[in-house]
């Protein structure tokens, strides 16, 4: 059984200056309870990999979807991320020289992603051959193998992942709904203290153990986002 | 051609590219008004990168937007005969080519098939998302987009901008004509009847070789 926790406690386990990963594109299938409280808390200085700087507006009309009030109340020193096109104010404190932002093709984020979590030194991809991305400090050196040029690209690892699940039993076990899956699955596996923020948190067994995306044993913490929210 | 004409005639000639049964990723933008112009007898299923396969456009006021949205941050849908799946096995499926065509704008294309199509450096910065994985593992790309940017050629000899991919490009579709990537360098295939090749020439900076079996565009 996981101890459930409170967005508050979740909150204080996250250091300032921690790197958080943090599931979610453009906002879909992040944990926005958390987010919302770690907005509040004032806590900065922050390495975040997350996809994207999700949106200004969430799909209620609200202001600042996600992470992207992290973004407004300028908590984040460092965001790792595949695209900031939707949120303007990344590229607004790129300009300013406050944040730093390194963008890495989508398909080896979450390779790079899913190789910290499972293991594994690198991640070998055609993907950004012969582009700038060479140029990343993620990127290890380009191979050759049997004669196809690829790069290697460094595993990305965090010391805390947030994950959102629709349905959460007491055992940590994870069900997604829609597209809310995206990067949460890779990154559940990727950090040393991984909190899941529960939709519905639901008696064990309620989740048939064959649809159990994400297995509870990566999992430490829950937040019951229905408490939360 | 009215401006509010370029978008759908060309989306109209990129439709005939697709087949009945293939799988393909639209990116956004003029591209996805694309599946508007598929004739009755033809069927594709639409993959968004953030974990649809079989995608559907805005399901109205069934909309779940915390929870199914496309590749742009849109509501979306799935279709019956559908899945959600993880980023991993979408770019597993795009890397592994798994996808029959991709079609996507351009800031410029060149002569060997490389693309620029995601850093104005300095300007805009939006980041490649998954542009870089779609264009090196799909099996068909193909650009579509407006023949010039404000009159500035972009179909070049040579990118200026950094690449989103080598070597990549099968097909440029523009208001103006069709054109093939080939070993040899740019092939005119078909032109629009409103144009001239002297036009296509003088809006395009890259050599262009004249198909011999040159047809109008439509």
């Amino acid at each position: 059984m996981k101890r459930v926790i409170t967005v508050q406690d979740a909150v204080a386990m996250i250091p300032e200056g921690a790197t958080i990963m943090i599931g979610g594109f453009m906002g879909c299938g992040n944990t926005h309870g958390i987010l919302d409280a770690l907005a509040r808390s004032g806590k900065r200085g922050f390495t975040v990999i997350c996809n994207d700087g999700a949106m200004l507006q969430g799909p209620d009309g609200s202001e600042c979807y996600g992470v992207a009030k992290l973004i407004r109340n300028r908590q984040i020193k460092r965001l790792i991320a595949t695209h900031v096109g939707l949120n303007p104010e990344v590229a607004q404190q790129m300009n300013e020289g406050t944040l730093q932002v390194d963008l890495l093709p989508q398909g080896s984020f979450v390779e790079m992603i899913r190789a910290g979590g499972a293991g594994l030194g690198g991640v070998l991809t055609p993907t950004g051959f012969s582009t700038i991305v060479e140029d990343s400090e993620f990127v290890h050196s380009v191979v050759d193998v049997d004669g196809k040029s690829y790069l290697l690209m460094r595993p990305l690892h965090a010391d805390v992942a947030l994950i959102s699940g629709y349905e959460v039993d007491h055992y940590g076990n994870i069900w997604y709904k829609g597209t809310t899956r995206n990067f949460n699955q890779v990154m559940a596996m990727a950090a040393d203290l991984v909190i899941v923020e529960a939709d519905n948190l639901v008696e064990a067994g309620t989740i048939k153990p064959e649809n159990v995306m994400t297995p509870g044993i990566v999992v430490d913490f829950i937040v019951d986002g229905g408490e939360a929210l | 051609m009215n401006r509010e004409e370029i978008k759908p005639f060309i989306a109209k000639r990129v439709a005939k590219e697709l087949h009945d049964g293939d799988v393909v990723n639209l990116g956004i933008g003029l591209p996805t008004m694309v599946p508007a112009f598929l004739p009755e007898n033809v069927h594709v299923t639409l993959h968004a990168e953030n974990g649809i396969i079989h995608a559907g456009g805005h399901p109205g006021e069934e909309a779940e937007p915390a929870y199914v949205v496309d590749a742009g941050g849109k509501p979306a849908s799935v279709q019956t005969g559908g899945a959600f799946i993880d980023s991993s096995v979408s770019f597993s499926l795009i890397r592994g080519g798994h996808i029959d065509c991709t079609v996507l704008g351009a800031l410029e294309v060149d002569e060997k098939g490389n693309l620029s199509n995601w850093i104005i450096p300095g300007k805009i910065v939006p980041g490649m998302g998954g542009a870089m994985d779609l264009v090196i593992g799909a099996k068909k790309v193909i650009v579509a987009m407006e023949h010039t940017a404000k009159g500035r050629p972009k179909i070049l000899k040579q990118c200026t901008l950094p690449y989103t991919a080598v070597n990549c490009v099968d097909l440029i579709v523009t208001e103006m004509c069709v054109i093939r990537v080939t070993d040899g360098g740019f092939v005119l295939e078909e032109i629009n009847p409103e144009f001239t090749v002297a036009d296509v020439e003088a809006a395009t900076e890259a050599e262009l070789t004249v198909s011999p079996n040159l047809k109008p565009m439509a």
